[in-house]
Formats: C-alpha cells, sequence, structure tokens
C-alpha cells in the first residue's frame, strides 16, 4: 500500500481574465521529499504556490494534506497547517529589525525578547548565524534570506516552499543553504524547490514537475537527467547554445583608471579605485553580489555619475566629466538593470522609449524637432531583428513581459552600433530562450568588432560569454582572469573579496 | 521692550493649551503616514471637527458631547479621503488637498449661524490641594482635562506602534506594502483604519480650538494649524515622543509671539509665525543630508498606493 503523500495537487486551475495561469495541475509531494518545481518566467510557477500559500484561491480542482481537504483561504491558514514560504522577492522590511521581521510572519509571536532569544538559538542550529537586534536594511542578501528561512523554521512547518531562493547567493551562501536544505529534509521536513538552476536541482532535488504555460509537461527524476534535457523539457524546444568565433583583440577602447567615487545615496556603494581595461572584439564579464558597487559603476560609465576627466577613457579621449549624452555620442552605450524607470520609461510607448537613448546616433531628433516616422521606423527594426513579441512600436513599455521588454531595451543599444557597450543583468528574469538570444547578441556584438561589459550575478552566463572575469565587491573590482580555466570555486573566492589564490578568505 | 511682562509659568501653562490642537492633529497624522499615507487634509479635518464640536456642544450645552461629536465627524470626512484614495486609488496629495478646501468651505456654510456664540464652559481638572502649589499646580494639575488626554494619546500611540503586534503590522504596511500584502496582512483594511484614527485625532484637536483655546466660533479659525501639524509630523521624524516635543515647542513659539508683541517687541509677528515651517524645512534638509539610520526616514511607502496584484 502506498503512503500518503504530504500534499497532494488534484487538476488545480487558475484563471485570470485572458489568461489561464494554471490548468490541470496535478503531482504529490511526499514526507520528507525534496520536489522541484521547473519552468520558464510565465510557466504558472508563482500562481500554483500562491494558491498552496493561501494567496489565491484557485479556480478548479483540489488539494488534499495528509488525506484530509486543504483550502486554505488566507497565508494564516496555511502557515497553521504547515505550511511555510520562503518567498522570491524578500518580504522584509528594511527599517524594521531582524527580530520585528520575523515577528511580522508569525501568527502569535511571543514577546520580542524571547523570540530574539529563540532566533539566536534556532538560526544557529541551522547553521544560519544571525543578530536579531540588526536593522534588516544592512544585511547583505544572504542574511535577509537567512531571516526569511528562520521565520518560516519558527512555525516548525511541515513543507517549506522555497521560490528561487538561491538568485542572489554566492556559491558559498549556496552550499550553507544547501547544507541546512538537506538537514530538514533529514528531519522529515518536506520542501517544494522552485528555481530555473538546473544544476541545483540536479544536486538536491529526487523529484521534479515541469511546467510549461500553466500545464505540467513532463515529470522526472532530475538525478537522472541531464542540465540540457531538463531545460528542454523546460522550453519545448532544443536549446541553441551561444557560439562565437574567436577573434584577436584590437586596440583598447575602454580604459578606466584608479575611478573613485563616493556612494550616491545613504544606502549605496562607494566605488574604490576601479581599474577596467577592454579591448575591441573583448567581453569583460563583471560579477558580483547585489548591491556590491554594480549599478555605481553602471552609472560611473553611462556618465550619471561623473568623475575625474581621466578617470575614464573611450578609444584614449578621456570622457570622466562628460554626461551620458556626450558619452553616447561617442558611441559609449549602456544599458542598465531596471528595466522600467531606468532602461525604459513604463507608460512611453516604445517609439518613445527608443528615441530616448537613439535620438542623436540615430538622428532622429533634428533642429530641436522629433522625426516620429523615423523614431517608429528606428523601434520596429529593433522589434524586428531582436524578436521582441508587442502588437507594435506604440505600446506602452510597461505593457511588455519582462523577456520582452529586455529584448527591446538592449537591441535599441546594439542596433546603435556602439563601440563600447557596457549592460548590467542582461537577462535578469528573462526565460531561457529569450536569455540565450540576448547572450548570442552580445557575442555577434564584440565579434564585430565592439568591447563589451557585461555586469551580472548570473555566473552561468559570465563564464559563456565574458573573455575575462572581474569580482565586484564592496566597491573594489579584483584583477580580470581569463575565463577560461575558471573554478567555480576560484570565482566564489573572488566574490567573497580574496584576491589570488589565498586561502585566506576560506 | 520689557520682558520682566512675561511671566514664564503662565507661559508655559498657555502655551500647552495652544499646542493641544496641533498635539492632537499631529499624533493622529504621524498614525497616519507611519500605515504609508499622506493625507494633506488635516486643517479640513480639523475645522470640520472644530464646527460640528462648536454646533453639538452649543445644543446640548454639554462641551464633551461635543468633542465626542467632533471626533465622530472628524472620522467621517477622513473616510471620504480613505475611499478616494483606497477604493477608488486617487491621487492622494490631490485628494487630501481637496479634502482641505471642502472642509474650509463646508464648516463655513454649517458654520453660519454659530457666529458670535459663546459655547458652553469646559471645566479645568481640580486636584485639590495639588492645582494650589506653587509653579508645579499652574503647569502641571491645572488644566482641562484634553490636555490630559492629548498627553495619554500621545503614551499609547507610542506603547501602540511599538510594543503590540498590531502597531507592527501597520509599520509594516507602511514600511512595504508589497511585503505585508504577501504575508497575508490587509493592506488596505489598516490604512483605512488608520486614516479614520486620524481624522478623529484631527477633529478632536479641532474642537479643542473652538471649544476651549479660542472658545468661539469664526471662518476659517484653524488658521494653518493643520499644516503646522503636518509639518511637525515630518520635523519629529515619525516619533511620538518627539511630536509632542515638536509641538510643545511650535505652540511655545505661538504664545511667545503674542507675549513679545503685548510686551511691546519690534519684531514683525510673521517672523514667529511662519518660524515653525522654517523649522521644519531646516530639520527636513539636515535628516536628508545625514547618511545615518534608516529608521530616521519616513515610511517606505509612504504616498503611494497599493494595487494588490494577483
Amino acid at each position: 500500500m502506498m503512503t500518503t503523500p504530504l500534499l497532494s495537487l488534484q487538476g488545480l486551475t487558475k484563471e485570470y481574465p485572458g489568461v489561464v495561469a494554471n490548468s490541470d495541475v496535478t503531482f504529490d509531494i511526499g514526507e520528507g521529499e525534496v520536489h522541484a518545481l521547473l519552468g520558464e518566467n510565465g510557466a504558472g510557477k508563482s500562481t500554483l504556490v500562491k494558491m498552496i500559500y493561501g494567496l489565491v484561491r484557485p479556480n478548479a480542482g483540489t488539494m488534499r494534506w495528509r488525506g484530509e481537504a486543504y483550502e486554505p483561504h488566507a497565508p494564516a491558514q496555511a502557515r497553521a497547517s504547515g505550511v511555510a514560504m520562503v518567498f522570491q522577492h524578500f518580504s522584509l522590511f528594511d527599517a524594521m529589525d531582524v527580530a520585528e521581521n520575523v515577528a511580522l510572519g508569525m501568527d502569535n509571536p511571543p514577546p520580542i525578547r524571547e523570540l530574539a532569544a529563540k532566533i539566536t538559538e534556532v538560526s544557529n542550529n541551522y547553521g544560519l548565524p544571525l543578530d536579531p537586534d540588526r536593522m534588516v536594511g544592512d544585511l547583505s542578501a544572504g542574511e535577509r534570506q537567512r531571516v526569511e528561512i528562520i521565520r518560516c523554521l519558527l512555525q516548525d512547518p511541515q513543507l517549506l516552499i522555497m521560490d528561487e531562493p538561491t538568485s542572489v547567493l554566492t556559491p558559498q551562501e549556496v552550499d550553507i543553504l544547501f547544507r541546512t536544505l538537506r538537514q530538514l529534509r533529514a528531519e522529515g521536513k518536506s520542501i517544494l524547490y522552485i528555481s530555473h538552476k538546473l544544476e541545483e536541482i540536479r544536486a538536491l532535488c529526487e523529484n521534479a514537475t515541469v511546467l510549461r504555460l500553466g500545464k505540467v509537461v513532463g515529470k522526472a527524476d532530475p538525478r537522472q537527467e541531464s542540465a540540457r534535457s531538463l531545460a528542454e523539457m523546460m522550453v519545448g524546444q532544443v536549446l541553441h547554445q551561444p557560439s562565437r568565433e574567436a577573434a584577436a583583440p584590437g586596440k583598447t577602447l575602454l580604459e578606466v583608471t584608479n575611478l573613485s567615487l563616493p556612494p550616491q545615496s545613504a544606502f549605496g556603494t562607494s566605488l574604490k579605485e576601479i581599474n577596467i581595461t577592454v579591448r575591441a572584439g573583448e567581453i569583460l564579464g563583471i560579477g558580483g553580489v547585489a548591491g556590491n558597487g554594480q549599478d555605481e559603476l553602471l552609472g560611473a560609465l553611462s556618465g550619471e555619475m561623473r568623475s575625474a576627466r581621466e578617470a575614464v577613457r573611450m578609444a584614449g579621449e578621456p570622457v570622466g566629466h562628460i554626461g551620458p549624452t556626450a558619452r553616447r555620442a561617442l558611441g559609449l552605450l549602456c544599458a542598465p538593470e531596471e528595466r522600467l524607470g531606468h532602461a525604459a520609461a513604463p507608460d512611453m510607448s516604445l517609439s518613445e522609449n527608443a528615441l530616448l537613448t537613439g535620438a542623436y546616433r540615430e538622428r532622429l531628433v533634428k533642429r530641436g524637432f522629433v522625426n516620429w516616422g523615423k523614431t517608429r521606423k528606428f523601434a520596429e527594426r529593433v522589434i524586428e531583428t531582436f524578436d521582441v513579441r508587442t502588437p507594435g512600436a506604440h505600446v506602452a513599455a510597461r505593457a511588455l513581459s519582462g523577456g520582452n521588454l529586455q529584448k527591446f531595451v538592449i537591441g535599441r543599444e546594439i542596433m546603435q552600433r556602439p563601440s563600447v557597450l557596457v549592460v548590467n543583468q542582461p537577462t535578469w528574469g528573462v526565460d531561457a530562450s529569450a536569455a540565450a538570444a540576448i547572450r548570442q547578441a552580445l557575442l555577434d556584438l564584440a565579434a564585430a568588432g565592439a568591447a563589451v561589459v557585461v555586469i551580472s550575478q548570473d555566473l552561468d552566463e559570465i563564464l559563456e560569454v565574458a573573455d575575462s572575469f572581474a569580482a565586484l565587491n564592496a566597491g573594489r573590482l579584483s584583477a580580470p582572469r581569463p575565463v577560461q580555466g575558471l573554478t567555480m570555486d576560484q570565482i566564489g573566492l573572488l566574490l567573497g573579496g580574496a584576491e589570488g589564490d589565498s586561502d585566506a578568505a576560506a | 521692550m520689557d520682558l520682566s511682562s512675561i511671566n514664564p509659568v503662565v507661559l508655559i501653562a498657555s502655551l500647552m493649551v495652544a499646542a493641544t490642537p496641533i498635539l492632537l492633529a499631529a499624533i493622529g497624522e504621524l498614525v497616519v503616514e507611519k500605515s504609508g499615507v499622506l493625507n494633506l487634509g488635516v486643517e479640513g479635518m480639523m475645522i470640520v471637527g472644530a464646527v460640528s464640536g462648536f454646533a453639538i456642544a452649543v445644543t446640548t450645552q454639554n462641551p464633551y458631547l461635543g468633542m465626542l461629536a467632533a471626533i465622530v465627524a472628524g472620522a467621517l470626512v477622513a473616510l471620504i479621503f480613505a475611499a478616494l484614495t483606497q477604493l477608488l486609488m486617487a491621487n492622494q496629495v490631490a485628494s487630501g488637498l481637496a479634502l482641505t478646501l471642502f472642509g474650509l468651505g463646508f464648516s463655513a456654510l454649517v458654520g453660519q449661524n454659530y457666529v458670535g456664540i459663546v459655547p458652553p464652559r469646559t471645566p479645568k481638572l481640580d486636584f485639590g490641594p495639588l492645582t494650589d502649589l506653587p509653579v508645579v499646580g499652574r503647569i502641571i494639575f491645572g488644566h482641562d482635562i484634553l490636555v490630559y488626554i492629548s498627553l495619554l494619546i500621545v503614551a499609547a500611540t507610542w506603547f501602540w506602534l511599538n510594543k503590540t503586534q498590531g502597531g507592527r503590522v501597520l509599520r509594516a504596511v507602511g514600511e512595504n506594502h508589497d511585503s505585508a500584502h504577501a504575508l497575508g496582512y490587509k493592506v488596505t483594511r489598516v490604512r483605512i483604519l488608520a486614516i479614520m484614527f486620524g481624522g478623529a485625532c484631527a477633529g478632536l484637536g479641532g474642537a479643542y480650538l473652538s471649544l476651549v483655546r479660542v472658545p468661539s466660533w469664526t471662518e476659517g479659525m484653524t488658521a494653518g494649524a493643520g499644516w503646522i501639524a503636518l509639518a511637525l509630523v515630518v520635523f519629529a521624524s515619525w516619533r511620538p515622543w518627539r511630536v509632542l516635543a515638536g509641538a510643545y515647542l511650535f505652540g511655545g513659539i505661538m504664545v511667545l509671539q503674542l507675549n513679545l508683541q503685548a510686551a511691546g517687541f519690534r519684531i514683525p509677528v510673521e517672523y514667529l509665525s511662519m518660524s515653525p515651517y522654517l523649522i521644519t524645512i531646516v530639520v527636513l534638509v539636515i535628516m536628508s543630508s545625514s547618511r545615518g539610520r534608516r529608521s530616521m526616514a519616513a515610511p517606505g511607502s509612504l504616498g503611494r498606493s497599493f494595487h494588490a496584484a494577483g
């Protein structure tokens, strides 16, 4: 006789006006099982876990918890049953301390002093040390995630839902997290692990359910599959690996010498003596955990933040003192991380957004007047070349999905034939096939003789496209190393701030 | 000039009375802003409280019934703002300004028949021999009940915000409404209740003006007290005890300005009238320039509309 699964989903369906987020989803999670939920962005993973956590109610289908009917209509009810969730975008409050943040995730928190003692105890038991009195706003991404996990563990859950838990962690932090998760499994707790990082799933999970467009398209034992076969199950087509032809590097196009900048906001990072040299045809990958100066570095290169005249040179010419428009005119283009609000104006149409950065290089403005016909054609060229799925150039940027908008903003810069292109998180939140297209476009651009700087938190991405790798840590940039022959462990140490091969940072 | 005519004991006692309306309105607005809502309609809610409190007190000849009516009226006016901004997603700044203009006009209309009438007197509490003590008796034990209630509200607000789960939830909603929603808290409900509390406090502050401080009804009698209360919340960097200190400071300036005039001090009144705003601007500049603690700063979601997604 089969044992009753911990949680059993039967034909779950959720429809929003015009969209079916989940359709007839059926699978079981056993006791003490680490179950992977795989799928691209928009495959319906988030909606599904929201139903399990009681944030969203299904239109059809049933859930059973240890054989009993389970219909949570609020998170508090889900928590009472023993379901806890670690959110993808953290559900934390920056201006409150750790203990208060934990208390907010509990239904009947004990007095704050008792809670603080408990946090210290539980966090040490699971190898995730945490100081309950610290302000959450001052914590690193890894520490913030610990707060979320501890908040869940204090409720003594049976099922822990983890939504993309490793996207902001260094490889070492991922190891610590996995150790904790294995300890939880050994204690008999079940984990529903959502990710699109396939190697992690193969290392951790014994069962996987693959979602595509809201439907279950496959179940697998990830330990028996290759990362490639899982990816193809997820995407539903054969993936193209980006490829490039080796080109001899040309002359130096971008040169940054001893660039130091004070922080721009109360919680910003200062840049300390940054040195970069990128030659024509070369791609430099800059890795680092979020908040170590990525935004500031992009701002300093794009011209949003001015620096000393000689600190930034473009093909030998000093440009440190001039602003973004003048730098664009010289061929130094940038695509920042934040798509909505920084790279694109959300409520403006794609044509207008194309105009915002392309005005001068594409000659869309003449004597102060906008040539709308030409602007629209430029936007349409970007849409066509980069396969942006949208009804047309008149659509507001906000209406596009993350991946499509990302293709548009990256394409908009590449179509302006930059001689230096700086991108920050070019494929963040973009599905696998769109990400592959963007990476290929970056490789093609470099092959055509441009210098490219890719700032990314996705190490696999850097290893895939970059020629050399440098790590950004607390505003300092390590010396670049050739990507060939670099191991994950070495990268992890660089990200942690250790220079060279010294084992001092272990 | 003759500063010896200013009696410090009388000055302190009367500044407490002068500060009570703005203290009440400001502590209410503090709770509203802590929940992430910016209600610029404080002036409007105050004056509606002032006129309705006055009208009911005159009709029933009972000042306490009048104050109760002012609380209800203030909360009801605030409910209009809550419906506009929380349910219909109207812009908070525009709605708040509209509320102020509406309150000023509406109160003038209702108050037409009450001009020139004397309201029933609100008695000062008598602590017996304590009240007769020199200096202390006058400052601490010589007031009407509302002065003590306002102090109690400040203490209770501080305790509730910082020491209870309910207050923690309210601060969480104001700090990051998306996170609060993800944890299952009812953002809209919390905010509507906070807005109504703010309205009730502003209404009571208004009634204190028309029933105790002045006491009579004239059109537009709040004369900017609501705006001072708004400035005060920022000045106090969203902390209850600092609101109290700030209210007494601003109240002191108001009283001092009258005393200085009486003493023949030759400084235009306007300088003193504008000083609360000037001080607030200075504090704002200091706050934004010091790269300090996050907890000093405004609630993270202040003034942002909340749309529940999914």
